[in-house]
């Protein structure tokens, strides 16, 4: 288990070094951070005297080790625009982005495996076709043409639900603002999950639905028949497990992608989460924002890939990590 | 060999034997296979063909006039008939733009995935073959660069870069940056199933025997191994266009990508998108179908050829 | 009443264009408790008249024609709950490679104890007890531990003799070995052989042992069926067989055997491969191999024929005996 584990998280270390050290010449090269402070009718003298000051002048490895120093004490810099810590203003936005990427995954995980394990046991059934042609569909339609669509449809046609927002969120745990507290929270989170998941629940569908029928072909299952085993505990045990494998593997893969669709989602339905606030910093040239989004986004990141493969070890008894622990 | 492949007698015959071999048998017995390539082609034609079939010039100021913006398309009540589609926000006719719009999607989508399957292709060989330490740290990268998803990477990338340069610089370049951004995250995609091919064919007495007889590595990898990995890379670069569209689709959505002025089918649905609440809806729905419809095509063939050149599923 | 009773067994192979016949007429009878061995090279339809028995084809494959009388009732007749009552209870199938048959991510406590739920009300802690009975019947040492393992902690040959205690677990009547020692190392064959030998005779288990070695038959099996493109060709008690072939093909294939040669000189194979299912030529589908061939045999399929002490499907049977080819052949 602690080898894994280390080997685990020295990868991660290493991918949050990588990420660090491209913030940080982003951060170095976008804007300049004296013009935000003092403006543009400085003299030169002024200017070179302030530059020691904050310590624009030191050597690149000091400059990315002080970065480096208060990044992992929680200081990102103050956002130029909203005139705070660049943390707290994400660390604000991030309870809507992430409950609108729990509701995406609700969904994902909920429809993708019963109807991937449905579509790969009897792949010629009318219902099948039917999931699966909607299925390339889906995965054709972009994630921000499905949100249009949404709106277009149940917004401005049917007003059945709203288009933008959030709606009535309640606090709980301190700063941390829900949108499953209130029947309004609900209405306004449907839409944008929905979308949110339009393009990832089809490609999991088609995943499980191609491993499910290849495990279905291996000895094993066929030994379980022979075995006179339930065709559910045959579906369910013996090749669902099989079939999960490769699948948390690619869902691991599809974090990133997820990341990138909120900013999309948010985007269309002015969702007030962390991808809508980046875009908004990137036309505002708010660096210390970009690049406190580029750490925390990274960071999320690279925990849930650690995490999922530690998952992976877990359901898979060939790493088996417990063994090695005991 | 090589004298016969210079004969221009042989290539009716190797037309025919494309026709009557597996592929070209499944394909005439496949009628949405059939269908979507006709579709694929119709589009792929009349977007290559935008300057000559476009009754306007969408990029040429003088032709458009803002008096003209937002007419509906000719089934609707208050159209003009000289804009079958309608016009967009800015008086552009709506059918000459979204065919200039699909020729960009169509041309980054497709320079992007070249960009993608020479690297790939290249660090696939490279790592395939040569083995050892470098394989496993090429490899490595591969994982991890197919962890950050593409459009992930490419986001931040623009942003950055727009923000850098400022739009106007970057407008003008912004074709060039979209190919070089969703050409470069992608390559492990080809790199992956080419090393493995590499791997498996390595293996096959041909190789060594090429080897015995001194051929060099580049001669061996270019000639012997590359044709072995045809069909995985075919099937591979069907999806992967579809991915880039969708991808560039979305970059220019967001405003990262294609700007208005020149806009690709991404970015003519976003400006579109602030005018469907006033009710001017084929501004958006016209060229996401048109968008639609073309990765929808590109799917189905990529799915139709998945299945015939799969060996896994040519067992039976 | 024998155990098992095949008659004119016909299995078929859906393609995308045309239909092939993978099994051709099949008929043959096990008493309880014996012990036979189908041999041939692969190809032949071995592994699909095991799988056949079981009504466990998977697609394109189906049963066209024919009965499978297992204890008097017709196996080809059942439905689902009535096959799955079969499977595992009363006949039990060890498959050919052990580092495929045993899924990967379940225990093999779970594979055993899941084998026993199927078939009886057992608690869990009684399927647990009889598994750890059973797999001390093998030899297996320490079983309690190995419950709890995963099957890629073992090496094949403990996993092939957990899979025969698999096989044993709910006493069944009837085992069908499908190449059970094919995939593994040569020195563990022989004990595998010897164990499932042991089993079968102290448990009273009927067994199909389907191979392509005779020296196995020879050694594990009372009756030996020899097949060739989806027929019966020989069948016979498995001393005869051996001892005195009478079709040519299973005079080949026992002159092919290594003991059968002298040192320093080439082993007499077949000249020729088996045809493949869409191309079994015309009349006896030997004869394009057969150096006794006429055009009777190029032209008419064989009967099953009486011949000595066994029966054989060969039109040219009598002629063969008197042949000096033959004697040579015997010597």
């Amino acid at each position: 288990m602690f080898a894994y584990l280390a080997k685990r998280v020295i990868q991660a270390v290493a991918v949050m070094f990588v990420i660090s050290l491209i913030a940080f010449a982003i951060q170095g090269n976008l804007g300049d951070p004296l013009r935000e402070l003092v403006g543009q009718s400085v003299s030169e003298e002024v200017r070179q005297q302030l530059r020691d000051e904050m310590g624009l002048n030191d050597s690149f490895v000091t400059q990315y080790l002080r970065f480096a120093g208060n990044a992992l004490q929680g200081d990102l810099g103050t956002s130029y625009f909203f005139k705070e810590p660049a943390l707290d203003v994400i660390l604000k936005k991030l309870p809507a982005t992430l409950e609108l990427v729990f509701g995406a995954t609700l969904i994902i995980v909920g429809f993708s495996v019963p109807l991937g394990v449905y579509t790969a046991i009897k792949p010629d059934s009318i219902l099948s076709r039917i999931i699966m042609g909607l299925s390339i569909i889906g995965i054709s339609i972009p994630v921000f043409l499905t949100a249009i669509l949404m709106i277009f449809v149940f917004s401005v046609e049917y007003g059945w639900f709203p288009s933008y927002g959030r709606g009535d969120t309640v606090h709980v745990w301190g700063y941390w603002e829900t949108n499953f507290a209130t029947a309004d929270g609900w209405l306004h989170i449907i839409l944008p999950s929905i979308a949110l998941a339009s393009i990832m629940l089809p490609l999991f569908v088609r995943l499980i639905r191609a491993e499910m029928m290849e495990v279905l072909q291996s000895e094993y299952v066929k030994y379980a028949k022979a075995k006179g085993i339930n065709p559910w505990r045959i579906y369910f045990v013996h090749a669902l497990k099989n079939t999960l494998l490769p699948v948390i593997t690619v869902g691991g893969v599809q974090i990133g992608t997820m990341v990138a669709y909120t900013i999309l989602t948010e985007t269309v339905f002015q969702w007030p989460g962390m991808g809508f606030m980046f875009l908004e910093a990137v036309n505002r040239v708010d660096t210390p924002l970009i690049v406190a989004y580029l750490i925390v986004v990274g960071f999320i990141f690279v925990v849930t890939n650690t995490i999922v493969d530690l998952i992976y070890g877990l359901v898979n008894p060939t790493v088996n990590i417990a063994r090695m622990g005991a | 060999m090589s004298t016969e492949t210079l004969n221009p007698k042989s290539e009716p015959s190797r037309w025919s034997k494309v026709w009557n071999s597996n592929m070209g048998y499944s394909f005439r017995r496949n009628p949405v296979a059939v269908v979507s390539m006709i579709v694929f082609l119709l589009i792929a034609i009349a977007s290559f063909l935008a300057p000559v079939i476009a009754p306007y010039d969408p990029y040429d100021p003088a032709q458009i006039d803002i008096m003209n913006s937002e007419y509906p398309p000719a089934w609707v009540n208050g159209s003009l008939p000289e804009f079958v589609l309608g016009t967009d926000d800015q008086g552009r006719d709506l059918w000459s733009t979204i065919l200039y719009g699909t020729r960009l999607s169509l041309l980054i989508g497709i320079c992007a995935v070249a960009l993608q399957a020479f690297l790939g292709i290249s660090i696939g060989l490279i790592a395939g073959y040569v083995g050892g330490r470098l394989d496993s740290l090429l490899m490595r990268l591969a994982d991890i660069q197919l962890s950050f998803s593409t459009l992930m990477v490419a986001i931040i990338f623009l942003a950055v870069t727009q923000a850098m340069f400022g739009t106007d610089t970057f407008n003008k370049y912004a074709v060039v940056f979209l190919i070089a951004v969703i050409g470069v995250a992608e390559w492990p995609q080809y790199a992956r199933t080419v090393r493995a091919t590499v791997l498996a064919e390595k293996k096959k007495e041909y190789v060594d025997s090429a080897r015995v007889l001194g051929f060099g590595p580049m001669r061996i990898m270019v000639r012997h191994i590359l044709p072995n990995s045809l069909s995985p890379i075919f099937v591979i670069s069907t999806v992967q266009v579809a991915n880039a569209i969708i991808s560039e689709a979305s970059l220019s959505f967001l405003g990262l990508g294609m700007p208005p002025s020149q806009p690709s089918l991404g970015s003519l649905i976003s400006s579109g998108f602030d005018y469907i609440f006033s009710g001017s809806w084929w501004i958006t729905a016209i060229p996401g179908v048109v968008l639609v419809v073309l990765v929808l095509v590109i799917n189905l063939l990529g799915d139709w050829m998945r299945d015939v050149l799969n060996p896994k599923l040519y067992k039976g | 009443m024998s155990l098992l009773s095949v008659r004119d067994l016909t299995v078929k192979f859906a393609m995308r264009d045309q239909t092939v016949t993978a099994l051709n007429g099949i008929s043959f009878d096990l008493a309880k408790g014996e012990r036979l061995g189908i041999v041939g090279e692969s190809g032949a339809g071995k592994s699909i008249t095991g799988f056949s028995l079981m009504n466990l084809l998977s697609r394109p494959g189906y049963i066209d024609t024919g009965k499978i009388l297992f204890e008097g009732e017709d196996v080809v007749q059942m439905n689902d709950k009535r096959l799955r009552n079969l499977r595992g209870n009363r006949m039990a199938m060890i498959f050919q490679d052990p580092m495929v048959t045993l899924n990967p991510v379940l225990t093999i406590g779970q594979q055993m104890i899941e084998t026993l739920m199927a078939h009886r009300k057992l608690s869990h802690e009684e399927a647990r007890q009889i598994a750890i009975v059973k797999l001390r019947e093998v030899y297996i040492p320490s079983p309690e531990e190995r419950l709890e393992q995963y099957p890629h902690e073992l090496s094949g040959g403990m996993r092939q003799r957990i899979i025969i205690a698999i096989a044993l677990l709910l006493d069944p009547q009837l085992i069908i070995a499908d190449e059970p020692t094919t995939a593994l190392d040569v020195t563990i064959q022989a004990d595998i052989m010897e164990l499932m030998l042991e089993l079968c005779q102290s448990n009273q288990v009927g067994l199909i042992l389907i191979t392509h070695d005779l020296g196995v038959v020879s050694q594990m099996t009372e009756r030996t069926l020899v097949m060739y493109a989806g027929r019966i060709i020989e069948a016979g008690r498995t001393r005869e067989i051996i001892n005195d072939p009478q079709h040519p093909y299973t005079q080949g294939l026992i002159n092919a055997l290594p003991q059968q040669t002298v040192p320093g000189q080439r082993l007499k194979q077949i000249p020729g491969n088996m045809p493949g299912l869409a191309s079994i030529p015309e009349g006896c589908a030997f004869n394009p191999r057969c150096k006794y061939a006429t055009d009777l045999c190029r032209s008419r399929i064989p009967e099953i024929v009486h011949y000595g002490e066994v029966e054989v499907a060969c039109h040219e049977v009598q002629r063969l005996n008197s042949d000096e080819d033959r004697q040579e052949a015997r010597a």
